[in-house]
């Protein structure tokens, strides 16, 4: 099985039968409820930038089932390794980590060849940003930016420093819980997900406003983070795994039968 | 036999710093390899080459400078390049059909350089009328917001299946203007998360 066999479609466009086996690629509808709602009153910021109109659900079409293609070829060296790729003159200041773990879609398949993008805070809570003006120091030899492609099965794996919590402006007193920003792909346009990563244990979590605008617990523990001793590096790095999940197609496809569901 | 699917990790959002990641040049970082995101054609893609101008508001009326605009599209001949296309391996070498664009963090404008694309293949096998796929993400948006963008001089809108979906004194806020004269033809539309032109979001 190739990477795309899955995907891979062949014929006329004018062929029926094609039209509607690409229709049963569809993927799963998008379970807004338990998403973050995007007007969420104690984050401040939706109160502007939250459509006030109901979304309009259109079908997805070749527009929605496509979506850009990346491999290897698209990386630089080091751009999985923010241990290193903000190296100026030594290493870069605080706890040393592996955060790695497997991007799936919801029938529990690994997603193959998905561009990973992530991106954090030094380990004072400090972004390296234009806007950014946060009295915590930057770090000369940390930058905060990675990616990385899955491999066959969907795995993949960072090295970076465990980011420090830091202060927003929100309503007086609020704090971010210790997070990675990850950005994902998946197999076509409607697959495309941000999110954040949390840290097992971490006591901010339940009290941010970004965090509980997820309506439940368990999506807040789908978002936070186990250590993962079993994946460290003895003297260097300790782990931790963090599993995510993409949209799953309507239907699965092998070899042209079409499997379950 | 049941099966149970697994749930969809939660959205959370990009935030203010979103550029770190996605486009690590705005936020001052150095410039990665393939980082110029906003050039979405070079000069062998199919299509006549377009600017694609976008000014984002907030529904007070404030720029939205801390954005990132993403873009999907077909080629000029309506081709993705992806496996799903079976014409996928004609495309030029130069076009991916994936764009991405930061502002100056001063206003809320969004520029891309790319091709105005052809017709692409409705799921019915009806052509649907030209049209780039749109997503936004920033501060104070906690799921993306998916939009399109259509081109006011196409007649093909009329019989789009998506834009007849959408209630007529609202399409507008779908269709972008061209502006002709003097170099590369441009498109623009305005984008409002609120208010009374408030953009046709949707759920995909
Ligand atoms: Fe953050």
């Amino acid at each position: 099985m190739n990477e795309h066999s899955h995907l891979s479609w062949a014929g006329p466009l004018t062929d029926r039968r094609n039209a509607q086996e690409r229709y049963a690629r569809a993927y799963q509808p998008r379970e807004r409820h338990l998403h973050p709602a995007a007007d969420f009153p104690g984050y401040k910021s939706t109160i502007a930038r939250a459509p006030k109109q109901a979304l309009l659900s259109i079908p997805q079409t070749m527009s929605e089932l496509t979506g850009p293609v990346f491999g290897h070829n698209d990386l630089a060296p080091h751009d999985d390794d923010m241990i290193v790729n903000g190296q100026v003159d030594g290493e870069p200041i605080g706890e040393r980590i592996i955060v790695h773990g497997r991007v799936l879609d919801q029938n529990g398949r690994g997603l193959p060849n998905t561009l990973v993008e992530v991106w954090q805070a030094n380990a004072g809570g400090r972004y390296r940003h234009k806007l950014e003006d946060y009295l915590a120091p930057l770090d000369p030899n940390f930058g905060g930016c990675g990616r990385c492609v899955t491999d066959e099965d969907g795995n993949y794996h960072f090295r970076t420093i465990r980011p420090g919590a830091y202060p927003w402006r929100n309503y007086r007193n609020s704090w971010r819980p210790a997070h990675i920003h990850f950005s994902l792909f998946g197999p076509a346009f409607a697959t495309r997900l941000i999110t954040q990563m949390y840290f097992e244990g971490d006591p901010l979590i339940p009290i941010c406003p970004i965090v509980n605008a997820v309506p439940d617990k368990a999506g807040v523990d789908a978002m936070t983070a186990l250590l993962d001793t079993t994946a460290n590096t003895p003297h260097d790095c300790l782990a931790y795994r963090f599993d995510i999940v993409l949209r799953g197609p309507r239907q699965i496809f092998f070899e042209n039968r079409p499997e379950g569901l | 036999m049941p099966v149970t699917l697994l749930r969809e990790t939660p959205s959370q959002t990009a935030g203010p710093y979103v550029h770190i990641g996605l486009v690590p040049s705005a936020a001052g970082l150095q410039t990665r390899t393939q980082e110029n995101l906003h050039v979405v054609a070079g000069p062998q893609t199919e299509g006549e080459a377009i600017k694609l101008e976008l000014n984002l508001w907030d529904g007070g009326g404030a720029p939205i400078v801390d954005a990132v605009v993403e873009v999907w599209q077909a080629d000029g001949k309506g081709r993705y390049r992806h496996p799903l296309d079976p014409r996928s391996s004609e495309i030029a070498s130069d076009f991916r059909g994936f764009g991405r664009a930061a502002s100056d963090l001063k206003s809320g404008y969004y520029v891309f350089e790319t091709v105005k694309p052809g017709r692409v293949e409705n799921i019915d096998g009806k052509l649907m009328a030209p049209h780039i796929s749109l997503t936004l993400f920033a501060r104070g948006m906690n799921l993306q917001l998916n939009t399109r963008v259509y081109f006011a001089d196409e007649a093909s809108n009329d019989e789009d299946p998506i834009l007849a979906m959408v209630p007529p004194p609202r399409r507008r806020t779908m269709i972008a203007e061209r502006k002709d004269g003097g170099g590369t033809p441009t498109y623009t539309l305005d984008i409002h998360c609120q208010g009374p032109k408030e953009t046709v979001f949707f759920d995909v």
